[in-house]
Order: C-alpha cells, then structure tokens, then sequence
C-alpha cells in the first residue's frame, strides 16, 4: 500500500460535478457494453464459441465428404442431400451453441457472485433499464457474431461438400437458414440469461440450460404417441432449431417461423419472470 | 438529510431492523454504532433500496432512493468490500458505473486519484488486498459527487495511514455540507470521527444523541484512592459529602477505595489534613468502550451463550482495577480528539 498512499483530501479537492444532461437508454447500453466487454471470460467464451462452430463444420463436412457412400447406400447421406444447409450448419451450432448457453448465464450470474449487482442497481434503482440493456447489447452481440459465424460456415461447409451435394446461398430458404442460425444463437443467448437471471446461480444456470437444450429433447424423444411428439415439438431447442433448416419434413408439426416463435415465446416467459423477481426480490 | 420512519424488515422469523426512525442531518458525520448483527447493513440497504422493507419507509431528501435520477450524483455508498469483478479492472469498474450516469471519463480518472489509485486502476480487482479494495469502493462512492453518502464500515482493511485518510475525508466532506452516514462497530473508531451518533442494538435504537453528550453522559469520572489506613479515609470523604466506595482486589483489604463526588485535589487536601498517608491518587474516566459496551450487551446479536467473547465482555465490564487502569488511558485520550 505504501506505493499507493493517497494525497491528502485537502490537496484533492473534490471538482464540481459536470453538468447535468438527460441519461438515457444508450448510456445504460453502453454501460452494459464496458461490463461485457471488460471480462476475459466473455473474449475466451465467443473465442471459443468461433473456433468449436466453424472448427466442427470443418471437420463433419470434410469427415463426410471423405467417406461419402452415396444417398443410395447410406441413410446419413440420403437425408444430407434431403437437407444440405441444415446439415452444414447443423454441424457446428451443436456444440458450438453451449458456449453461448454458457455466456448468456454468466452475463448474469457473475454478478450475483462477485456482489457487482449491488452497483448496478445502485446506479440503476428501477432495475428494469438495467436489465433491459443488458439482454439488448448482449442479444445484439450475439447477433452479430453468430450471423457472421454461421455464414463462415456454410461457405467453409458448402464449398467442402460442393462435388457431392452442391449447395448454394441462393437455393430455396438457404438464406433463411443460415440468417436463421445467428437469429436462433442470439435468442438462445437471452434464453441463457433469462434461466441465470431466475436462478441467479452460475453453475445452477449452466446446468438448467444444458439440461433443456441438450438432455430434455432426447427424453422427449422417447416419449410414445403424438402427444409425445407434440411436446417434443414445442421444446425450445427443438422448435428453435427448426429455422436454420432448410427442409421441411411432413411429420413437422411447426414451420421453421413457427418454431422460431416458439422459441422466442418461451425466451420471453421467462425473461418476463426473470424480470419480475428482479423487482421483487431483494438484491 | 435522510430519514428512517418506522424501517422494518424480517428475514423468515428473524426481525434484523425493527421499527427504526431516525434523521441523518447534512453537515455533519452521522456515526451509526451497533454490535454485529444489529441490523446496520440491512439499515444501509433499506434506504439504499437494495432491500425491501416490511414496514416504514426511508427517503434522502424527501425521496425515495428508487425515485432519483442518476442516483449516483445524489447518494454515494460504500457496502461490502470488494464487490468487484475479479476480473475486470478497477477503472472499468467506475467507467461502466460513470456511464449509467452520463459521466464523463475524466471523472474516473479524478476519483481514482482522489483515493490513490491512479496507477493499478488498469489492473484486474482480483489482484487488489482488502484495501485496495476499499479504496475503490470510496472511489465509487465519490464518483457521481454526491450530497449523501453512506459508508459501512469503511476503515475496515485499511492500514492506519488509510484510517486517517477516510476520517479527515469524512470531516472534510461533512464541513463542505455533505450528509455523511458511516457504520461501525468500533466505539473509539467513530468517537474521534463522528459529530452525532446512532447506536442501534437488535435492529432497535438504542441511543441517539451527539457525541459529545454521548460521552459525556457515558463517562463516569472517579478517583482511585489507596491507604493503608483506607477505613479512616473513607469516614473523612464521606463527612465531604463524597462516596469512597471499597475496591477489593480479590476479598484481601488492599485499601483501595473508588471515590466519586470529589476530585484527587480535594481528596489530596482531606487527606493531609486528616494526616492519613496515601499510596494511591489517580483521576479516571471510564472506558468509552465499556459504557458502549455496557449499553449493547443485552442487545447483542451474537454475544448470548458463555462464549468466549461473551465471558470477555462481561469481565470487562466489571473490570478489577488494573484492567480498567489500560483501558482509561486509550479511551479518556480519544475522548479528548473528538472535541
């Protein structure tokens, strides 16, 4: 501490404070930014997000592509021609999606563990701008890093598959899918910080959103009967997915947009929840 | 000016602030003194609306906190220590927190040297000792330049040059006239700080009232007298109109006598006129700490129960002589700073 010693108050006088002008919503957004932007774990976690999504559509397109058998013999290849872009961008967002998960929990969560909340309300009593700011700028990150992601992808992935299954952006909802894919990633981002928010525990939120993406959907697949099937549908990873797929199959009982709004529906309950125990709840 | 009207709030059964009303004044430093688990923090989160209360209401300047705009530029606090990011450093910290209020960058920089921080505010908070840690947090506090500020525990962690530094902060801001509303549960601590004190105990109020009168009315000044001949001594004061009453050291006649209603002078003078050989004249003040002491032991939170530090305060507060001898001294001093 000695290095640190502090000039004496009488030698710092406090300055007058600035004028006052109207704070508005884009000085919350861009304190939001300067929390998001000044962790380590946010670069490693979207760095990692980059390389785990392109890096595996790489690999699975290439891994196919070298032991392509042909649709006539391999049921795997049948539907890739069925579903090229699906496949593609399929690929990668498997995996690469729980860094996102991760992320979207954190944002919150790491506010509760290190007591940083207690700031943010303080500077934002009213809470809700707070929280409304943070779920903008982190959606809109997402957003655009996971559009830019998921068209890396299916040019890398596309181009690899090109002499077997040729596929292009100009193909019939190929657009859409891959637009899709950024939209259904920064969707699934405010899902994440919708679950840390209500749980507003990092390793109880990680955990709950894994477990909904990727365990609930294999149990309800295993479930009998159309009901089964109709609450599979209705998952949010399921329904959410549908949009960055290019086909349509005739025992789906959503339409990608449908799906899509599934997805965000079930975003919103629980932003909507979240934000309501925001206010409720002592901080 | 803040004021708590009637602030209630339960945890489960557990009632931490129980229908507390109070006024912090502007223009002076307002000490609140409660033991541990008084109800201090939640007191400060109450009026900060970090917590909702069951009962009462608590505003600063007439409103609620929930209510300001760009409350940073109204009211500073201080909470826990390093409530900070590990990660992040300690000017990001302040640049986010700036932002939210339409502050500009150069107030950053103007708080952090205010507190001595200026060349590690680029490094991670993570790496910061306790406090490092509490500096930031004034730094915070200071950010939006605020008329209120309300700071618990703000010495805790600080060596003792940053214990003087806070403490002529504090007058400082409170002589420019600002509200300042510092926890503590050091008694010597906000004697030499504080203008005016709370002191709460189970989330009640206990007392209230400035400090000096607080003193004051705490201190019990007496005379310790020893003779050989203390039985004779004792008749001669008490003819003066004096109470000499014995102070057994074990149940051995040590002729020690605690004399009140005269002072060592006169009892000087009543002795040599009586010829009565003395060993002994001391003036004391009893411990501002004991009588804080004495005030809170029913009310303290953890104290029940023989344990250790329950055993302590009792042996204090019926200190023998010698113990009280050590502890006068420290305590008549810091009572003499604060005036």
């Amino acid at each position: 501490m000695t290095t640190t010693s502090p000039a004496a108050p009488s030698a710092a006088p406090i300055a007058a404070p600035p004028a006052t002008h109207h704070v508005g919503f884009g000085h919350l957004m861009l304190a939001e930014w300067t929390k998001i932007r000044s962790v380590r774990s946010t670069v490693w976690t979207l760095l990692l997000f980059v390389v785990i999504t392109i890096g595996f559509t790489g690999l699975f397109t290439w891994l196919t592509e070298s032991n392509w058998t042909g649709p006539h013999a391999a049921d795997r290849d049948a539907t890739i021609v069925a579903n090229p872009v699906g496949f593609i961008l399929g690929a990668g967002i498997g995996l690469g999606q729980l860094t996102i998960c991760v992320l979207g929990v954190l944002v919150i969560t790491s506010e509760y563990s290190t007591g940083v909340i207690r700031s943010s309300l303080l500077a934002v009593p009213r809470r809700l701008p707070m929280l409304a700011a943070k779920a903008a700028v982190f959606a809109l990150l997402i957003a655009v890093l996971a559009e830019i992601v998921s068209f890396a992808c299916f040019f890398l992935g596309s181009s690899i598959l090109h002499s077997k299954v040729p596929v292009t952006i100009s193909d019939q909802n190929v657009l859409r899918a891959v637009l899709g894919a950024g939209l259904y990633l920064a969707v699934l981002g405010l899902f994440a910080l919708a679950v840390g928010l209500l749980l507003r525990h990092t390793a109880a939120g990680i955990t709950t959103v894994i477990g909904i993406v990727l365990v609930l959907p294999i149990l309800s697949g295993l479930l009998p009967g159309s009901w089964g099937a109709h609450i599979n549908a209705y998952l949010p990873e399921q329904a959410g997915s549908l949009i960055y797929s290019a086909h349509q199959t005739s025992d789906q009982l959503l339409s990608a947009w449908q799906g899509f709004g599934v997805f965000c529906l079930w975003t919103a309950v629980l932003l909507a929840a979240g934000a309501y125990l925001l206010q409720r709840r002592d901080a | 000016m803040i004021e708590a009207r009637d602030l209630t709030k339960r945890y489960g059964d557990k009632t931490a602030v129980d229908h507390l009303s109070f006024n912090v004044e502007a223009g002076r430093v307002t000490g609140f003194l409660g033991p541990n688990g008084a109800g201090k923090s939640t007191t400060m989160r109450l009026i900060l609306g970090l917590d909702r209360p069951h009962a009462g209401t608590a505003t600063i300047d007439g409103r609620k906190y929930a209510d300001l705009d760009q409350p940073l530029r109204t009211v500073g606090a201080l909470l826990e220590a390093k409530a900070m990011h590990p990660g992040r450093s300690a000017y990001n910290h302040l640049l986010f927190l700036a932002q939210t209020q339409g502050l500009p960058r150069s107030r950053v920089d103007h708080v952090l040297d205010l507190v001595g921080l200026g060349e590690v505010a680029r490094k991670r908070t993570g790496g910061y000792s306790l406090g490092m840690g509490q500096r930031v947090g004034i730094a915070v506090a200071m950010l939006g330049d605020p008329q209120v500020l309300l700071l618990d525990e703000p010495v805790n962690g600080l060596d003792p040059e940053g214990i003087l530094w806070i403490r002529n902060l504090m007058k400082q801001l409170a002589a420019e006239g600002r509200t300042i509303f510092v926890s503590s549960h050091l008694m010597n601590e906000m004697a030499v700080t504080a203008d005016h004190l709370i002191v709460i105990g189970r989330g009640k109020l206990i007392a209230e009232s400035s400090t000096q009168e607080f003193i004051e009315r705490s201190s019990d000044k007496y005379v310790l007298v020893r003779s050989p001949d203390a039985a004779r001594l004792a008749d001669v004061i008490a003819a003066e109109g004096g109470k000499a009453e014995p102070q057994g050291e074990g149940n051995s006649h040590s002729g020690l006598l605690r004399v009140t209603g005269l002072d060592a002078a006169r009892i000087g003078e009543l002795a040599a006129a009586d010829r009565v050989v003395l060993h002994e004249l001391t003036p004391r003040l009893a411990s501002l700490e004991e009588a804080y002491m004495e005030l809170t032991a029913d009310s303290s939170e953890f104290g029940a129960g023989a344990t250790p530090a329950a055993l302590q305060t009792t042996a204090s507060t019926t200190a023998t002589s010698s113990t009280t001898a050590s502890s006068t001294t420290g305590s008549s001093t810091t009572g003499q700073d604060s005036q």
